[in-house]
């Protein structure tokens, strides 16, 4: 089979128009001069991905005094990726207001405040700077309810911008969510979709629970046609529930693809390339790694009988190896070949003109998708 | 002493008007008086429970402290005795298996004591492993604060009706927490104070530094109280910090700083009082540093003759703040037999309760595991319970 197709005529639904660095770094070295998302198709929708979360913060302080914000830069400037552009302005200081640059102490005072009856919702400017935090995070936000038996509740959202596919430079581009996936206590969301980013942040801002709100950057600029209004209604009617609920993003007969988050557009693409060879690639969006889906995922692998996990996670002991393990446990049965990984090296995230030779790319898919023992 | 009457309001956090420099002036000091620690500690009753003259209490302009009224010192002393009681008694379930570990806190019930009641309804306290007195002064039962170290639970008192965090064991994350939980308030306009307590060797966390500047950019009514007892576990002091004292670091923060005898109660609510009711009244936050010592080992996992030599002990024997505040009270007329009476026998009723809990079985329900990790389980997590249900009535029925 061939593996040169480059789905130039792709009809995803989300696109990039990421940095021009980011997406000359995508194209250099793949050999199929694609690491993923399709290049042409940047003009969709008027929506972007960064956009949606902006409304979806907005609407939450709208719709919840409780609701305050804070992090490095996020006031005045709107965050590094202009995430919470306007909403100092527009809530004034005591709702989104910056703070001292130390993350432990954003999250320790995030703690505090959700003891005492707010909804904390804090940006981590970037993955791996989130890492002082980590006491904080794993010590007393995750088991701050298991602590008290339920007296002391969490509500609240730490958003991390996260992954690569930016061109970043290093401590950038990490992709930290196997670290909270592994602590008991903490949800973790990864939102893949514009629409998705609307509603997943207004669902991690409403939840009772610590959410780790991973942000893929080089997503935020990627736009979909979506109609913010009409999401927003659908969320306040309580229709649009993504919490433990994995989506069928590409329906297929053939074999099973599972992505989050910054994989997901490249699942796709790779999907749309196979469908131009002739095989039929379904394309599950997990969306929630905690809680996880097994329902959805299990229900797509047990109909096309074969799973591709696909993440931009180093492998080893990731959130791509849970899964796997978790489809092979269930799904045995109605498995015609072993359940196959495409993830980074486990090596630290490369420096940017390297970072293509790091990352998932359709060809690599299309590869795994080949080694499913199709031929008894 | 005197309440706050009116709360400030909002205030733009790190903004030029929310600084204190107005309300340090009503009490008819300057930030350049009171931030500054004095050179010495703050000591009102000496260690042969005498007062001290005002001239040799340690205190400079801007540090000078009414001495707290009688019946405050009283109740004040009550809380001590049985403070010394718990530390005793708990001391002693461990030796007994009732307990799986007590750090206590002998030698340090001043401190203990102080800590809570300088604190009114409300106000909050954030505590460490080693201030379960602190935590049955400001109101907890003394078996559910003693639950975690009995090791049926992390945490066994509701820290909303009490207002006080779970004892807590990584160094100053807690102060953290202080810090959300008054900025919380602040928010809303509310007059609530925080109380922080940590010890020596916790100064050196990242934490430490980051609470305090947090409190002090964003103006926040917290009381930080370092008990600074001279270990941290083995570590002495000299190789923790290299600060004239720990009450210095106060002043790279832009906050003030303040050094008291630690086993003095006296002098202990006098500057507690002051802090908090300055904290009320938007001066931001404070640093206390008291002096005291850990009679005992760290906990009962510890030996503490590794470390120190026993004729220190003995010196700070000498200092107990329990003896030197009956004598105080004794040579002043404030302490009758009758109410000695009355205190021995509140104090021996706490240790029963005490005995009586920690040698109950409290029941343990294994469910407990998974019911508590989120608000609602996750799929994954009823799964698990499901299976260990059946494990267990597996062993049930090979029984």
């Amino acid at each position: 089979m061939s593996q040169t197709a480059t789905p130039q005529t792709a009809t995803a639904q989300t696109t990039a128009d990421v940095p021009v660095a980011a997406a000359a770094a995508r194209q250099a070295g793949s050999r199929a001069g694609n690491a993923g998302i399709p290049a042409a198709l940047t003009t969709l929708g008027p929506v972007t991905f960064a956009k949606a979360l902006n409304t979806a913060l907005a609407d939450a302080l709208e719709a919840d005094p409780a609701v305050v914000m804070f992090g490095e830069d996020i006031g005045t400037l709107g965050g590094v990726f202009r995430i919470t552009d306007g909403l100092t302005a527009r809530f004034g200081r005591n709702r989104c207001f910056d703070t001292p640059l130390a993350e432990s102490g954003i999250v320790g005072m995030a703690v505090g405040m959700a003891m005492n009856g707010m909804r904390p919702v804090i940006e981590m400017q970037f993955d791996a700077f989130a890492y002082p935090a980590f006491e904080q995070i794993a010590s007393h936000v995750a088991k701050m309810h298991n602590r008290s038996r339920g007296r002391l509740k969490m509500p609240m959202v730490i958003r991390v911008p996260y992954a690569g596919g930016i061109g970043g430079v290093e401590h950038h581009c990490d992709s930290s969510e196997s670290y909270y996936a592994h602590t008991p206590g903490l949800k973790v969301f990864v939102p893949a979709t514009v629409a998705d980013g609307y509603r997943m942040l207004r669902e991690a801002i409403d939840s009772d629970d610590p959410v780790m709100f991973m942000e893929p950057k080089k997503l935020y600029f990627s736009k979909e046609q979506v109609d913010l209004e009409a999401l927003r209604a659908e969320y306040e009617a309580g229709t649009s529930r993504a919490e433990g609920r994995a989506a069928v993003a590409r329906s297929g007969t053939d074999a099973t693809l599972i992505a989050y988050g910054p994989s997901v557009p490249v699942a796709l693409a790779a999907a749309e390339a196979a469908a131009a060879e002739g095989r039929s690639l379904e394309v599950v969006d997990v969306r929630t790694i905690v809680p996880f889906d097994d329902e959805t995922v299990c229900a797509s692998v047990r109909k096309t009988g074969r799973a591709v996990v696909v993440a931009e996670t180093p492998g080893f002991a990731s959130v791509a190896s849970e899964i796997a393990a978790r489809v092979q446990e269930r799904c045995f049965h109605s498995l015609a070949a072993p359940v196959l990984r495409v993830t980074g090296f486990d090596v630290p995230f490369p420096a940017p003109k390297l970072e293509h030779y790091f990352l998932p790319s359709v060809d690599r898919i299309l590869d795994a998708v080949d080694d499913l023992q199709w031929e008894d | 002493m005197t309440q706050a009457a009116s709360s400030a309001g909002p205030v733009r956090p790190g903004t030029p008007s929310a600084r204190p420099d107005a309300a340090a002036r009503a009490f008819g000091i300057t930030p350049e008086d009171y931030m500054l620690p004095t050179r010495g500690q703050i000591q009102i009753i000496d260690e042969q429970g005498r007062v001290r003259p005002a001239a040799e209490q340690g205190t400079a302009p801007g540090h000078e402290y009414p001495l707290p009224e009688g019946p405050e010192l009283l109740a004040a002393y009550e809380r001590l005795v049985i403070g010394r009681r718990v530390n005793d008694q708990n001391s002693a379930l461990v030796r007994q298996g009732r307990m799986a570990v007590y750090p206590s806190s002998h030698g340090q019930e001043a401190c203990q004591v102080a800590a809570a009641l300088c604190l009114r309804e409300g106000d909050w306290l954030f505590p460490t492993y080693r201030d379960s007195v602190a935590v049955m002064t400001k109101g907890v039962d003394p078996v559910e604060a003693m639950t975690i170290f009995r090791g049926d639970w992390h945490g066994g008192y509701d820290s909303l009706q009490h207002k006080v965090g779970i004892q807590c064991t990584p160094l100053t994350t807690q102060l953290l927490h202080a810090v959300g939980v008054a900025h919380a308030a602040k928010l809303r306009g509310e007059d609530t104070v925080v109380l922080a307590m940590c010890g020596d060797g916790a100064t050196s966390e990242g934490d430490f530094h980051e609470a305090l500047n947090f409190a002090a950019v964003f103006q926040l009514p917290v009381v930080f109280f370092v008990q600074n007892n001279g270990y941290a576990i083995s570590v002495p002091l000299s190789a923790q910090s290299a600060a004239p004292s720990l009450a210095h670091k106060a002043v790279g923060y832009g906050m003030a700083g303040e050094r008291v005898d630690g086993n003095d109660l006296v002098a202990l609510l006098a500057v507690l009082d002051r802090g908090v009711e300055l904290a009320r009244n938007g001066s931001g936050p404070l640093l206390v540093e008291a002096h005291t010592y850990r009679i005992q080992a760290h906990t009962n996992a510890d030996d503490a003759t590794r470390y120190r030599e026993d004729a220190e002990v003995q010196a700070w024997l000498a200092k107990d703040p329990v003896i030197r505040m009956r004598t105080y009270l004794r040579d002043g007329g404030l302490l009758d037999d009758a109410t000695e009476q009355r205190i021995a026998a509140a104090a021996e009723a706490t240790a029963t309760t005490l005995r009586d809990g920690m040698n109950a079985e409290a029941p343990i329900d294994p469910q407990d595991l998974f019911r508590y990790v989120y608000t609602t389980p996750t799929p994954q997590l009823v799964e698990q319970s499901a299976r260990l249900a059946d494990e267990l009535s597996r062993e049930e029925d090979t029984k």
